[in-house]
């Protein structure tokens, strides 16, 4: 099969050529090579089914584009939210469980460990939980406005997005190291 | 159009007209000959502008070979401006086994539609940046399955559409027994809806429709329905709101945009999916 292909590539490449056209008419005009098989209606859905069995599903993820898959607001508002009710629920279930296993999650010794902390540790583990704090807020105020169907211009999408993901780095920082 | 200008202009026009075209200068289809002069013509008068494709091929002949990318290095002197033209080249030149659809080439028909350096659009529509040296990636549909090449298999999308039964249902005849009419505000609710040519470039761009394509709709069929709900002609806006008013089909829509970014005719599937769930909101 390939290499009828590549034939047919070398014919066309000879026919090109203005000079050899001439000779070459009686050739152009050859007999057909490609061999077709007559199936019935249920052979060929038979064939279908099983040419679909084998089908490859497209890159997605991995090659769309990158600004979009992992800069889009949508993704991140979830990915925070879920991680706040995660940590939520463990944190409520930790202090339920403080008093059987013997940990200390009293207030008083949670603010005893956290000043023994260098400020910058402080800083950084307060923007962790900062940022995405921020994020999530403002972010879904962006949401809210979509749903009233405001702001869904190509360009308005773009420069919001990336206005958001700024304004919830600043607050972040300002969150984290000067409150 | 010709009726419309005055005699006068048609006779200046005519005389003006050359009686005798040249035959060079009637450049019909793209062909290897032509091609040869020019890259003659080409190589005399600048250096070759050298850009490499790379495109996703599988072959269907050979299931188990894994998918990959083969590159193609074509002199963009020699090029048309858009990437269809890269296609249709490196397919006569190059390699004519490279599969892909392509019809109208003016971005009407919506067959060429594929992923380009990461985003999907129409081929024909899409320049070969020139600001840039870097490799064009270009890939079929995001999350379809090949059938070869570039070439989704998009029979899921078109059952989709089939379902939510793109056209006007009525019940009642038009009062003059001859067209449904509707004033110049109703038609104009229709568009930036109308003009969708069903390319599936937005549903494949939405992560949404990547993991849950059984059951929600999509972009691109969302906007079509809103085409059908928006219009004042149609009478079964309630059954059609109903068939939407689940977890599924509507609701999967979580505002990624990927939609109203990628979409090559520069509609807003996005918008119309909001006006649905305003309306499913408010009005029921």
């Amino acid at each position: 099969m390939i290499a009828q292909r590549a034939g047919t590539t070398a014919l066309r490449r000879v026919a090109a050529a203005p000079s050899s056209v001439f000779k070459l008419a009686p050739l152009a005009m050859q007999t057909r090579t490609f061999q077709t098989d007559k199936l019935t209606p249920a052979e060929a859905s038979a064939l279908l089914a099983q040419q679909r069995l084998k089908r490859p599903v497209s890159p997605h993820l991995e090659i769309y584009d990158p600004k979009q898959t992992w800069f889009g607001g949508s993704a991140w508002q979830r990915i925070t939210g879920a991680s706040f009710s995660g940590a939520l629920y463990a944190s409520a279930v930790a202090y339920l469980a403080a008093p059987l296993v013997g940990w200390h999650l009293e207030s008083a010794s949670l603010v005893a460990a956290a000043a023994a902390l260098p400020v910058a540790v402080k800083g950084g583990l307060k923007f962790l939980v900062a940022w995405p704090f921020v994020f999530h807020a403002i972010n879904g105020v962006r949401h809210l406005a979509f749903d009233l169907g405001i702001g869904f211009t190509r360009a308005t999408i773009i420069k919001t997005g990336w206005y958001f993901w700024g304004a919830s780095i600043v607050g972040g920082l300002y969150l984290a190291f000067f409150m | 159009m010709a009726a419309l200008r005055s005699s006068s202009a048609r006779i200046f026009a005519a005389a003006s007209r050359p009686a005798f075209r040249p035959f060079v200068a009637a450049r019909g289809m793209a062909n290897l000959a032509d091609g040869a002069t020019q890259s003659q013509q080409a190589s005399s008068e600048e250096s070759p502008k050298l850009r490499t494709f790379q495109i996703y091929r599988w072959n269907p002949d050979t299931p188990t070979e894994k998918p990959r990318l083969q590159s193609y290095t074509l002199d963009l002197n020699k090029t048309g401006p858009m990437v269809l033209d890269a296609l249709v080249r490196i397919k006569n030149e190059l390699d004519p086994t490279l599969t892909f659809r392509r019809s109208c080439r003016e971005g009407i028909c919506g067959s060429c539609a594929m992923n380009i350096n990461g985003t999907n659009t129409l081929a024909c529509l899409c320049r070969i940046p020139t600001d840039t040296s870097a490799d064009m990636k270009i890939y079929p549909l995001p999350h379809t399955y090949v059938v070869k090449d570039l070439v989704p298999d998009l029979t899921l999308f078109y059952k989709q559409y089939k379902s939510i039964k793109p056209y006007l249902q009525r019940d009642t005849p038009s009062p003059d027994g001859k067209e449904y009419r509707q004033s110049k505000a109703d038609r104009k609710k229709l568009d930036g809806l109308y003009e969708c040519i069903l390319c599936a470039c937005c549903s494949t761009s939405c992560p949404s429709y990547w993991w849950n394509s059984e059951e929600y709709l999509g972009p691109a069929i969302l906007l079509q329905s809103y085409r059908w709900l928006a219009d004042s002609r149609d009478e079964r806006h309630a059954q059609r709101k109903d068939a939407l008013n689940n977890s599924m089909s509507l609701y999967r829509c979580h505002t990624i945009l990927n939609c109203t970014r990628t979409c090559p005719k520069g509609l807003n599937p996005g918008l119309a999916i909001a006006n649905i769930k305003k309306e499913l909101a408010f009005s029921s």
